[in-house]
C-alpha cells in the first residue's frame, strides 16, 4: 500500500500500520489453519472415497452384465420372455411392474404423508406432536420383512374384498378388469410399498415445513387468508423443493423395494395392465431367482437386470434434481431474506 | 409505577368528566383518562382490557383505548414495550404463535373481534397488517405478490383489472417506478426497503378499513419514507391507520392520536399536539425529549 497516496505524512502512517501488525497480528499463524487443513483432508478423502466406491459398482454391473448384454443387447429391455429352459432373456414385465407399484405407492403416500406432516408441523399441540413424531419416524425403521408378513396375513385378505368390491361395481374401468380373486397383485404391492415410505416422506416433509418461517405462512393470513390457503399458497410452495426431495427418497425406497413386495406382489412374469394383476419386480427377480441361476447366461441377466434397476434410479435422480434446480433456480439466495 | 398514572388520570377526569365514557354498554371496568379523549361517534376500533401473553411472559397489560375513525393513531414507546404485541391483538394475529394467548375485547364496529363466533379470517379481510420485518412470498413473483391477498377472496377478476390494481398499489407504496419493469421477478429479490413497500403495497390491494403499520418505514430513506407518510395521511382522509414507530418526529408528523407505552402498559394517549407539547405523565415527556428509551 503506497502511504503517501493518502496524504498523509508518510512517517506516522507507517507507525500505525506497523503497531497494528504487531499487537492484533492479522497474520495467520500455522497453528490455528492446522485443524482446518487436516479436517479438509478428511472430509475430501471420504468423498473421493465414496466416488471410487460407486464407480466400482457400476464397473461390476457393466462387467457383470457384459454377457447378456452381447448376447440380447437393448432389447432386452423391451422384450417379455424370461426363459430360463430356453435361455431367452429380456425384462420388461418387471420393468413396468416395478414402475407401476412404485408409482402407484406414490399416488397413495403422497397425499397421506403431506398431510400428516402439516399437521405434525403446524397443527398438532405439543402432547399429541412428540409422541405422533416418535411413531412415525419409528414406522420407517420396521424390517420390510415383517411389513411383508402382516401384508400376507392381514392387508392382503382385505385387499380382495375392497378389489371384489371394485370389480362389481366399476369392472367396466380397464384398471380394475384383471382377476380379483387372489388379492396379491398390484394394488396389494402399490398399497404395501405406500405403507413403507409414507414414515420416510411425512418425516422429511414435517422437517421441511417446519424450517419455513412462520411469517410466511402470517404474512397471507394478515391478508385474509384461510389457514388451508396459507398452507397450500405459501408453506408448501416455500418448502417445495425439500417436499419434492422426500418424494424421490420415497420413490427411490420403493423402486428398490425387494422383500414385502415380493411378498404380496404374486410374481407373475406377465405385462400388467390391471390393479389387480399379478406383478413381478425387477429387485424381486434378482433376489428370488438368483441362487436358482444354474447358467452362465442366467446370472449375467440377472446382473443385467440390475443394471437396468440401477439406472432407472439414477434416472429419477436426475430428474428430481433437475426439477429442483428449475424450482429453485428464480430463488437464489434471496430466499435467505425472506 | 403506577402512581403517576393514577395521577394523569384523574387530571383528566375533572377535565372530560362530563362526557359520556365510549362503551360503556360492555360493562368493562373503563379507564377514563385513556378512552375518553375518543368521542363514542368516533371511534372506530376500541381496544378494551387487553392483556397479551406469550406462554407466561405478560406482553401486554391492561390497555384499554380508542381509535378514531379515518384518522392515524401512533403507538410509542422504547423498543420492546409491547408495541407490536399490542397492533397484532387488533387484528387476530397474536394468537397464531405458538403458547400466546389474548385477554380483554376489542370492538370493531361495535363487534368484539375476540367473541367466540367471529371467525378471524374475516377480522383480517377488514384489518389489514404491515409486519415489522419484510416478509415477501419468495415463490411468488412482484406483481403475484402484490396481489396474493386480492385474489384470495375475489372470485373471476379480469386479468386487466388484477394488472390496474397491482400497479395502483405498487405506485401508493412508492415502489412502482423501481420495479414497473421487472414486476415477474421474485419479490425476494428486491432490497430490503424494497421489500417494505412491497409488503406496504400488499395490504394496500385488498382495501382494508382499518390498516395496522408497524415500523413501516424502518428500512427506508428519508425520500422513500417521505412518500409512506403522505400515503399514511392520504389513507386517513378514506381509512383509519395505527402506526408503531421509533421516530418521533414521524409521530409527530403523521398522526393526529399518539399513545405512549412502557413495559407493557399504555401510559398516556390523546391528540398528538398535546402529548408532544403537553405531556401529562413525566414518563411520556422523559421518552419524546429522549431522556430514555
Ligand atoms: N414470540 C415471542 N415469544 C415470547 N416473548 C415475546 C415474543 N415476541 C415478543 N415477546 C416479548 O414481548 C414483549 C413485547 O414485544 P414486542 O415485540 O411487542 O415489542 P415492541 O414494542 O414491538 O418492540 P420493538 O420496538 O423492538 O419492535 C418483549 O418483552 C418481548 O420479549
Ligand atoms: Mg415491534
Amino acid at each position: 500500500m503506497e502511504v503517501g497516496d493518502m496524504g498523509l505524512p508518510k512517517p506516522v502512517a507507517r507507525e500505525s500500520v506497523e503497531s497494528l501488525r504487531s499487537s492484533k497480528s492479522l497474520t495467520p499463524t500455522r497453528r490455528s489453519h492446522l485443524s482446518d487443513r487436516i479436517f479438509f483432508h478428511v472430509t475430501r478423502s471420504l468423498a473421493v472415497l465414496v466416488l471410487i466406491l460407486s464407480l466400482l459398482l457400476v464397473f461390476e454391473l457393466l462387467r457383470g452384465s457384459a454377457e447378456a448384454r452381447a448376447e440380447f443387447g437393448i432389447g432386452f429391455i423391451w422384450g417379455t420372455t424370461w426363459d430360463p429352459v430356453a435361455e431367452q432373456f429380456s425384462t420388461l414385465p418387471t420393468i413396468t411392474g416395478t414402475l407401476a407399484k412404485a408409482f402407484l405407492s406414490l399416488l397413495i403416500a403422497v397425499p397421506v404423508s403431506l398431510g400428516t406432516a402439516i399437521f405434525l408441523a403446524i397443527y398438532a399441540p405439543r402432547w399429541i406432536r412428540t409422541p405422533l413424531s416418535y411413531i412415525v419416524e419409528s414406522l420407517a425403521s420396521i424390517p420390510s420383512v415383517i411389513i411383508g408378513l402382516w401384508g400376507l396375513f392381514i392387508m392382503v385378505p382385505v385387499v380382495r374384498v375392497l378389489q371384489i368390491w371394485l370389480k362389481d361395481n366399476f369392472g367396466w374401468f380397464p384398471l380394475f378388469s384383471g382377476p380379483a380373486i387372489f388379492g396379491v397383485g398390484v394394488l396389494a404391492a402399490g398399497i404395501i410399498l405406500a405403507i413403507m415410505i409414507t414414515p420416510i416422506i411425512a418425516a422429511i416433509s414435517r422437517d421441511v415445513i417446519r424450517t419455513v418461517p412462520r411469517a410466511q405462512m402470517e404474512g397471507l393470513l394478515a391478508l385474509g387468508a384461510t389457514r388451508w390457503e396459507a398452507i397450500w399458497k405459501v408453506v408448501l410452495p416455500y418448502g417445495r423443493a425439500g417436499i419434492i426431495g422426500a418424494v424421490i427418497l420415497g420413490l427411490g425406497r420403493a423402486v428398490g423395494e425387494t422383500m414385502a413386495v415380493t411378498m404380496v406382489g404374486g410374481n407373475a412374469f406377465k405385462l400388467v395392465t390391471s390393479l389387480f394383476d399379478p406383478v413381478h419386480s425387477m429387485a424381486s427377480q434378482i433376489a428370488s431367482e438368483f441362487t436358482e441361476a444354474d447358467s452362465n447366461l442366467y446370472v449375467s441377466s440377472l446382473i443385467y437386470v440390475g443394471l437396468v434397476l440401477f439406472a432407472i434410479t439414477v434416472v429419477i435422480e436426475i430428474v428430481a434434481q433437475l426439477m429442483i434446480w428449475r424450482i429453485t433456480k428464480g430463488q437464489g439466495e434471496a430466499r435467505h431474506q425472506a | 409505577m403506577a402512581q403517576p398514572q393514577a395521577t394523569g388520570q384523574q387530571q383528566t377526569e375533572r377535565t372530560n368528566g362530563a362526557q359520556p365514557v365510549n362503551g360503556m354498554q360492555f360493562g368493562i371496568d373503563v379507564k377514563p383518562g385513556m378512552i375518553d379523549v375518543v368521542p363514542d361517534e368516533e371511534a372506530r376500533l376500541i381496544v378494551r382490557n387487553v392483556h397479551a401473553y406469550y406462554g407466561e411472559a405478560h406482553a401486554v397489560k391492561d390497555i384499554t383505548f380508542a381509535m378514531r375513525s379515518r384518522k392515524v393513531t401512533a403507538i410509542i414507546g422504547p423498543s420492546g414495550c409491547g408495541k407490536s404485541t399490542l397492533l397484532r391483538c387488533m387484528n387476530r394475529m397474536h394468537e397464531e404463535q405458538r403458547a400466546a394467548r389474548v385477554e380483554g375485547q376489542i370492538i370493531l364496529d361495535g363487534e368484539n373481534i375476540y367473541d367466540r363466533s367471529v371467525d378471524p379470517v374475516l377480522v383480517r379481510r377488514r384489518i389489514g397488517m404491515v409486519f415489522q420485518k419484510p416478509n415477501p412470498f419468495p415463490t411468488m413473483s412482484i406483481a403475484d405478490n402484490v396481489l396474493a391477498g386480492y385474489k384470495l377472496n375475489r372470485v373471476r377478476a379480469g386479468k386487466g383489472d388484477l394488472a390496474e390494481r397491482c400497479e395502483v398499489a405498487l405506485r401508493r407504496a412508492a415502489l412502482w417506478d423501481e420495479v414497473k419493469d421487472q414486476l415477474n421477478r421474485p419479490g425476494t429479490d428486491l432490497s430490503g426497503g424494497q421489500q417494505q413497500r412491497l409488503c406496504i403495497a400488499r395490504s394496500l390491494a385488498v382495501d382494508p378499513e382499518i390498516l395496522l403499520m408497524d415500523e413501516p418505514c424502518s428500512a427506508l430513506d428519508p425520500l422513500a419514507t417521505a412518500r409512506i407518510e403522505d400515503l399514511v395521511k392520504e389513507l386517513s382522509q378514506e381509512i383509519t391507520v395505527v402506526i408503531v414507530t421509533h421516530n418521533m418526529q414521524q409521530a409527530a408528523r403523521v398522526s393526529d392520536m399518539t399513545a405512549f407505552m412502557l413495559l407493557g402498559r399504555m401510559i398516556e394517549y390523546g391528540p398528538t399536539t398535546d402529548m408532544f407539547t403537553t405531556p401529562r405523565d413525566e414518563r411520556t415527556e422523559a421518552y419524546i425529549t429522549g431522556r430514555f428509551g
